[in-house]
Order: C-alpha cells, then sequence, then structure tokens
C-alpha cells in the first residue's frame, strides 16, 4: 500500500451526476416520443400532477420508494466504516415486517407493534455485533449466518404465510403523506439527518473513522473500538428494522419470502456509489444518501422505459459498474492528470 | 574517466507546492556501493523512484552505461537493469522461496510452470548470494533477514546491472546485518553498481565505497566514504552542528522504593513472550531497555501498557493498581505508549494530523463530549510548534508525513493527556538523524518535567545518551540491570551478547 495517496472523503458530485443524467435521459425519450413539452406533461418523467390531494408522478415515485435503501444504506455505511459488511439487512426488514403484522393481527395497539418489531431487529443486530466482536467472526459470514437465518425466522414467526393486517398507523409509513411528501421518504430523510447530526456534532466520526483506519491504533489509543463496532451493527440492525416496517406497510402485509430480498445489496451498492469505500475508514452518510435515490432513479427509469423486471437487473448494473468507474482512484487520478498538463 | 553505469543529471521533480528534487546530479560506478543518505524528505525515496520508473521527471536525464533512458514503469527500469528492493518487502509470504525468486518470471515448460526449473533457478540465485536454505520452505516462516535476501536474489537475474537497497538493514539484527554485507561485497565484485539507502551512519563506514548527500531536494555532495568523518556527515545531512549532548544525567538521589514509586512492575509476566519481570521507576527516571530483536522488549512494553494482557504479575502507577487488559485504565492511569511499528500500531495513516493528534484526548472524554474545533485547532498548533512538526498543514494526512515527523504527532497525541509514564518502543528507528536528535532531547525534557520514562532502542549509544539505568534482555527475560558507570556500550553489549545459562535471569 502507497503511503503517499491519500484517501479524502470522495465528494458525491457522481452520484448526483448520475441523477442528472438519467433525468436528462428521460426527458429525452419524452421529448423524441411526444414532442418538446412531453417531460412535464401528464405522463412525462418530469411531471407532478395531483390525485386525491397528493401529488403523482414518476420523480414522486422515486421519492417514496428509494426510502427503505436509503435507511438501509446509511445503517450500511456505518459498518463498512469499521470495516465491516451487513449481509443480513434484508432478513432483519422479514423479520421486522413479520413481527409488527402478527402483533396488529394479535390486536396490539400499532405503536407497541412497531415497537416490538424494532426492538427484534436492534436485537438481531447485536447477534450480529456477538459474532463478529465478541467471536471474532469474519463479518462476511457472521452477517451471511443471519441473512439465511433470519428469512426462516420471519416464516416461523408468521406460519410461513403472508400475514396482511389493516391499520391506519402501520400503512401511514407505507403509503402516507405530509405535506405531499411520501412517509417513507420523509422517515429516511429523518433518519440521515439524525445520524448525521449525531455522528457530526458528536465525536463518533472521528472515532469511527480511526477503528476504520486502523483498529490497532484506535484501540491502543484508547479508543472504544468494540464498542463502537457493536454499535454500527445495532444501528444497522434498527435501520433495517425500519426498512422493513415501510415495506410490509406498503403491501399492507409481511411477505416473510419476499419482503427485503436482495436489499442488502441495493445497499452495499448505494454505499459504493455514494463513494464510501469497502475498505472502511472514510465513509459519507449523505453519499450513501445520494446513492441510494440514484438507485431508485436508475430503477424507475427503467419501469418507465418499458424494460421488463426480470431483464432490468442488468442495465442497471451497467450503470452501476459506469458510475463506480468514473469514481474509482484510477478514473480520478488520469482526470487529476489531464486536468494537470 | 569511465562512463557510469548509472548517471543522473539536473534531475527536478516538482510536486504541489513543493519542488522534491531540484537539479540533483547522481553518478553510480559499476562495482561501487554508492550510499544514497538524508534527512526523510530529503528527496532519496524521489530519486529512487525516477530511477524505477515510478516518477516523471519535469527535467533532467538519465543515462545507463552512457544510453540516455526515460523508464515509465518498474518493468521499464528493469528492461535498462535497474531493480530495486524496498524496504517493506513486496513478496508473498504465502508462497515458497522459489515461487518467490521466480515470481512474475515462471520458467515454463509446455505453457505450465516449471517446478524443477523454478527450483533450479532460485538455488542458483540464491547460490550467488551464498545464501543457504531449503527453496520449497514457505517464505512467511522465514525470518525477515532471509526474506530480505530472498528480496534481493529476486532482483538479480542476469539483466541487473543496478541494484537499489532501501533501507535493507532497518529490521536487521547485528548477525543479520553483517551477513548481508558481506553479500553486497560479493556483488560488488561481481561488478555490479549499488545504491544503498540508509539511516545507520556506521552501515556506510563499513560497506559503501561513496556517499552522496541530499538535503530538501538538493545534493549536498558526493564524497568517498572513508574520507568522511561521522561528524561532518551527520552536518551535511542537517545542515547544522550538532552538539553533543551532554552525559547521561547523574543519579543524584539513591534509588530507594518507598514507597511512592512512579512505576511500579511486580511479576508482571505472559507466556511464552516475557518472563516474570519487576522493577520500579521514579518520577525523571529514564529506564533504557536493551535487547536483540526478539528479546522481549517489545512484548514487555507492550504488558505495562495492557495492549496484551499479563497472565500475572502486577503493575502500579503512584501506586494505583493497572486493572490488566485494559489500555483503556493503563491511559487513564496515566501509561502511554509509542509502539515499535507506528504504522500498523500507533497512527491512522489517512487521517489528518489533527485527528491524529487528538485521537486518544478524545477517546478519553468520549465520544459523546467532542472536543470544540477550535480547541482542536489550538493543541494542534500548539504540539506542531512546540515538537517543531513539519506538516503542509493541520489537515493532512499523516500518511504523508516523514518517519521522524510521524513519530513526533504520536509523541504529541500522548502529551496532550499529559502522562506519568511515557513508554518509547524504538522511537528513533527509520527516522532521520535530526529528528532523531530531537525526539532524544525532547525525552531529556520530560524528564525534567517528572514523567518517568522507559525507552527501548536497538541502537546502544541512544540508549547509554538518554538513560541512567538499563535492564538487558535477552531471550525474553531480564538478565542484568545496570547502573550508573555500568550503563556504557561495551557493557552492554557484553551482557547481549552472553550466552544462555552463563548468568542467573534476574
Amino acid at each position: 500500500m502507497s503511503v503517499d495517496v491519500a484517501r479524502p472523503r470522495a465528494p458525491i458530485t457522481w452520484p448526483l451526476l448520475g441523477i442528472a443524467l438519467l433525468l436528462t435521459t428521460n426527458a429525452a425519450f419524452d421529448i423524441a416520443a411526444r414532442g418538446w413539452s412531453a417531460p412535464f406533461a401528464p405522463g412525462g418523467f418530469l411531471h407532478v400532477g395531483w390525485h386525491d390531494g397528493a401529488p403523482i408522478g414518476a420523480l414522486i415515485d422515486v421519492l417514496n420508494h428509494s426510502g427503505k435503501t436509503l435507511l438501509l444504506a446509511l445503517g450500511m455505511t456505518l459498518v463498512v466504516a469499521v470495516r465491516g459488511i451487513d449481509l443480513s439487512v434484508g432478513s432483519i426488514m422479514a423479520v421486522a415486517g413479520a413481527v409488527a403484522a402478527t402483533r396488529i393481527e394479535a390486536g396490539s395497539p400499532a405503536l407497541v407493534a412497531i415497537g416490538l418489531a424494532l426492538a427484534c431487529a436492534a436485537a438481531l443486530g447485536a447477534w450480529n455485533a456477538v459474532l463478529v466482536v465478541g467471536l471474532g467472526l469474519q463479518p462476511f459470514v457472521a452477517t451471511l449466518v443471519l441473512m439465511v437465518a433470519g428469512r426462516g425466522l420471519a416464516q416461523m414467526i408468521t406460519d410461513s404465510r403472508i400475514a396482511t393486517f389493516h391499520d391506519a398507523t402501520l400503512e401511514w409509513i407505507g403509503n402516507g403523506r405530509l405535506v405531499g411528501v411520501p412517509a417513507p421518504f420523509l422517515l429516511a430523510v429523518v433518519a440521515w439527518v439524525g445520524l448525521a447530526l449525531l455522528v457530526h456534532k458528536t465525536a463518533l466520526r472521528m472515532l469511527l473513522e480511526a477503528v476504520g483506519g486502523n483498529p490497532e491504533a484506535a484501540r491502543l489509543a484508547g479508543v472504544r473500538a468494540k464498542t463502537l463496532i457493536a454499535g454500527a451493527y445495532v444501528a444497522s440492525g434498527l435501520l433495517a428494522g425500519c426498512a422493513g416496517l415501510i415495506v410490509a406497510a406498503n403491501i399492507k402485509g409481511a411477505d416473510p419470502f419476499h419482503a427485503g430480498q436482495n436489499a442488502e445489496l441495493a445497499a452495499i451498492f448505494a454505499v459504493v456509489v455514494g463513494g464510501t469505500s469497502l475498505a472502511g475508514g472514510r465513509f459519507s452518510l449523505a453519499g450513501a444518501a445520494v446513492g441510494a435515490v440514484f438507485l431508485q432513479t436508475l430503477t424507475t427509469t427503467l419501469y418507465a422505459r418499458d424494460v421488463p423486471a426480470d431483464v432490468a437487473p442488468l442495465p442497471q448494473a451497467l450503470v452501476i459498474l459506469l458510475v463506480c468507474m468514473l469514481a474509482s482512484p484510477v478514473m480520478r487520478r488520469r482526470f487529476a492528470l489531464r486536468r494537470a498538463t | 574517466m569511465t562512463t557510469p553505469l548509472l548517471a543522473a543529471s539536473r534531475i527536478v521533480v516538482d510536486f504541489p507546492g513543493v519542488r522534491a528534487l531540484d537539479g540533483v546530479d547522481f553518478e553510480l560506478n559499476a562495482g561501487e556501493v554508492h550510499a544514497l543518505m538524508g534527512e526523510n524528505g530529503a528527496g532519496k525515496s524521489t530519486l529512487i523512484r525516477v530511477f524505477t520508473g515510478l516518477q516523471r521527471v519535469d527535467s533532467g536525464s538519465l543515462a545507463v552505461a552512457g544510453t540516455p533512458i526515460a523508464p515509465r514503469s518498474p518493468r521499464d527500469a528493469e528492461d535498462f537493469g535497474i531493480r530495486a528492493v524496498h524496504q517493506e518487502i513486496d513478496l508473498v509470504p504465502t508462497l515458497s522461496i522459489a515461487e518467490n525468486v521466480t515470481l512474475g518470471r515462471e520458467p515454463t515448460r509446455f505453457g505450465f510452470v516449471d517446478r524443477a526449473a523454478t527450483r533450479r533457478r532460485a538455488e542458483s540465485a540464491l547460490a550467488r548470494l551464498r545464501v543457504d536454505v531449503d527453496v520449497g520452505r514457505t517464505l512467511g516462516v522465514c525470518t525477515i533477514a532471509t526474506q530480505q535476501l530472498v528480496a534481493i536474489a529476486r532482483a538479480l537475474d542476469a539483466t541487473c546491472r543496478v541494484l537499489i537497497l532501501d533501507e535493507p538493514t532497518s529490521s536487521l539484527d547485528a548477525d543479520e546485518t553483517e551477513r548481508l554485507f558481506a553479500v553486497l561485497r560479493e556483488l560488488r565484485a561481481q561488478g555490479l553498481g549499488i545504491v544503498f539507502i540508509t539511516h545507520f551512519l556506521d552501515h556506510v563506514e563499513r560497506v559503501a565505497d561513496r556517499v552522496t548527500v541530499l538535503r530538501n531536494g538538493a545534493r549536498v555532495g558526493t564524497w568517498p566514504a572513508r574520507e568522511l568523518s561521522r561528524a561532518a556527515l551527520v552536518e551535511a545531512m542537517t545542515g547544522r552542528t550538532i552538539a553533543p549532548t551532554a552525559g547521561s544525567a547523574p543519579g543524584g538521589t539513591p534509588r530507594v522504593d518507598d514507597g511512592v514509586s512512579r512505576l511500579s512492575v511486580d511479576r508482571v509476566t505472559r507466556r511464552p513472550a516475557i518472563a516474570p519481570t519487576s522493577f520500579t521507576m521514579r518520577g525523571g527516571d529514564a529506564l533504557g531497555l536493551a535487547g536483540l530483536l526478539g528479546s522481549g522488549r517489545t512484548e514487555l512494553v507492550r504488558l505495562l501498557f495492557q495492549a496484551d494482557a499479563p497472565d500475572s504479575g502486577q503493575v502500579r502507577v503512584d501506586g494505583v493498581v493497572v486493572p490488566p487488559g485494559s489500555v483503556r485504565a493503563a491511559i487513564a492511569a496515566g501509561l502511554a505508549l509509542c509502539p515499535e511499528d507506528r504504522k500498523h500500531d500507533g497512527l491512522v495513516l489517512e487521517a489528518s494530523v489533527l485527528e491524529n493528534l487528538v485521537l486518544a484526548l478524545q477517546a478519553r472524554r468520549g465520544a459523546l463530549r467532542p472536543i470544540p474545533r477550535a480547541t482542536q485547532e489550538r493543541l494542534a498548533a500548539h504540539w506542531i510548534e512546540r515538537l517543531r512538526i513539519k506538516t503542509p498543514s493541520h489537515d493532512t494526512p499523516v500518511g504523508r508525513l516523514s518517519g521522524g515527523n510521524q513519530q513526533k504527532v504520536l509523541l504529541a497525541r500522548w502529551l496532550a493527556l499529559s502522562p506519568k509514564v511515557l513508554l518509547l518502543d524504538e522511537p528513533t528507528r527509520g527516522i532521520d538523524v535530526g529528528a532523531k536528535a530531537e525526539i532524544l532531547e525532547l525525552v531529556t525534557m520530560l524528564r525534567k518535567d517528572g514523567l518517568a520514562v522507559v525507552f527501548v532502542s536497538a541502537e546502544i549509544d541512544e540508549v547509554v545518551r538518554v538513560c541512567d539505568r538499563v535492564l538487558v534482555l535477552r531471550d525474553r527475560a531480564v538478565v542484568t540491570q545496570l547502573e550508573g558507570a555500568a550503563v556504557a556500550g561495551p557493557t552492554i553489549l557484553g551482557h547481549i551478547a552472553a550466552r544462555h545459562g552463563s548468568e542467573a535471569d534476574a
């Protein structure tokens, strides 16, 4: 490893540019099909209309659906910052949804059901922390265990069926709006702002980055490295629980088989696209948030362009590859050189 | 006049804001060992990077045996016969010695690696260095010295004419260093040109034919090694006269354990790292730990700091027992450790100077009570000035600083906590002469402030200069304690070199 090359916090320029590029592409398609005013006309990608007193349109869909990935990406960022990875977030989502749905079926008040679901999610995060910090398992393996086991746990909780429910409070989390802003996105932004304040207003950023940058050096400087690492996994579990509630609330049912499937991969992509290196150390919550919105913009774009859902992952992967390449150290150095000469 | 084997003329390399090399000339003859010296940041590494095609020059030229060359990659440089062996050995520890020697140039037969030929080639390369090892052994289990020789063997193939060694002796003990020097003399006799970077003055006297000194990116001069005194060499490197530090502090008061020992160590042990060890120190004491690599000196200071938990025994600071196994408790008790390997165990290289400097202080306050940014800046400014840390800014990643300045950042991190006992493990290793002198002076100053300093160094001269009491370690146990007039190079060396079992363990 060369010591000369310092790794600064990556700018969030690339995912932002990616979003801009996707919006432009969509506008171009609309224009090509239906003329200059098409992007903003009903049916156009940039159109925001009103229906039943709430805004609708592709952009609103993007916000609505990026909420859960954003939540996961925030937790994933913390875990990745301390040199870990959390593959279990999708399964934790399924468990949280299953707990909330079955509690409501059993007649619990919504807030109790939500509280229990989040407590379970945090406990599963703590389980990961015990495996990683207490037993010294590699994060990949430790969280892979829960990724597999968690789905089984969710099925046990719902008796291997989709547990449907009707509860206005819980449903609001998935479908509600506050002054036109979709609740999932709102919750995610609240979590983001809260977490960012916590990290920036305390010394957490410095200490987390020290642990991720050099765990042994941090320990020998008196940093509570184990506590911080454990905290990251618990936070990731808790945020995954929130995402699980959103997904369940959205379809008014907990699907233990499919809720949160592949969600861990989307979260990892969002983190990486946002410029946080999987090697740990320097991290960017803002990058992860923008990365999550970028991924959702991409997905919505593909649906809007009638790309079949089965095929969509391929172009998705290609675009992600492109953004990661543009942001990679090799390319950045090449740009820097060109600018210098 | 013969054409030099390697000639660099008027080499200029600019980095943003700094001129790294300012019109440097350098000549290497065939059959010569040419020492390249200078303080950290003088431009040695940059010059080597130019030779090996890792650094493009802004102006100036290179020639091998009179033919102009412009290597653009290490591969390019290799084609011109230039090979470098770096300080941090870049080999694959899980492969065998033979595989490492031929790595990237494996002999093949019908498209497959020819194992027999691999062995033969490795054996002949190592035989050229007069090294007798089983080339089938896994490299990772060999000593650092053997690994170093394997790295050299790898560099030496038929086309190698210029061999560059970047601080090859920094992790070798005296015997191993002597063995390496024998190899260098042999290669010199075979007509190779060898560029040898080192911080050790005596190594220059022992193997080098000529010395080139760089300072601040410029060449100070080139001299025949024999004609240059140590003092002149140090002056050339630092650009100032280094006043000899006054002899070891007089042990005025009798050293009695009056119950208020600053540091009291009672039969601390950890198997198999270190046998039970006891000693006490008072404020203002400087205790040296002398011994070879692997003698247990590093293991001992790590135990005191609770970086490794002792199996048994007690460490007390000002009479208060340090709970075993907790680094945080050790820090709270007033202990501080500058570890031997500052890059792996000390610094967060990608974090800034400021972050590294306030890390321990912030860790002690806890995450929820952040040190205000303004206070951090003030602290950093204070310590950067006090320890004369050379850094472009507070926000520069600490990994970009030279070794000496990195060490000072680490020291500042602890001094900001006002510790009672400072454990320094090889604080001067791999750093330049000027910074070495400053760190030794600092130790003397800190003692006056009442700190107890435990000083570990492989360089006996330094131990003698800084300490008034020395524990000699051998085979993971303290074998003797020297005090007063006995704290002298020859005495210490005698105890280090004594055979097993010739003395009772202390």
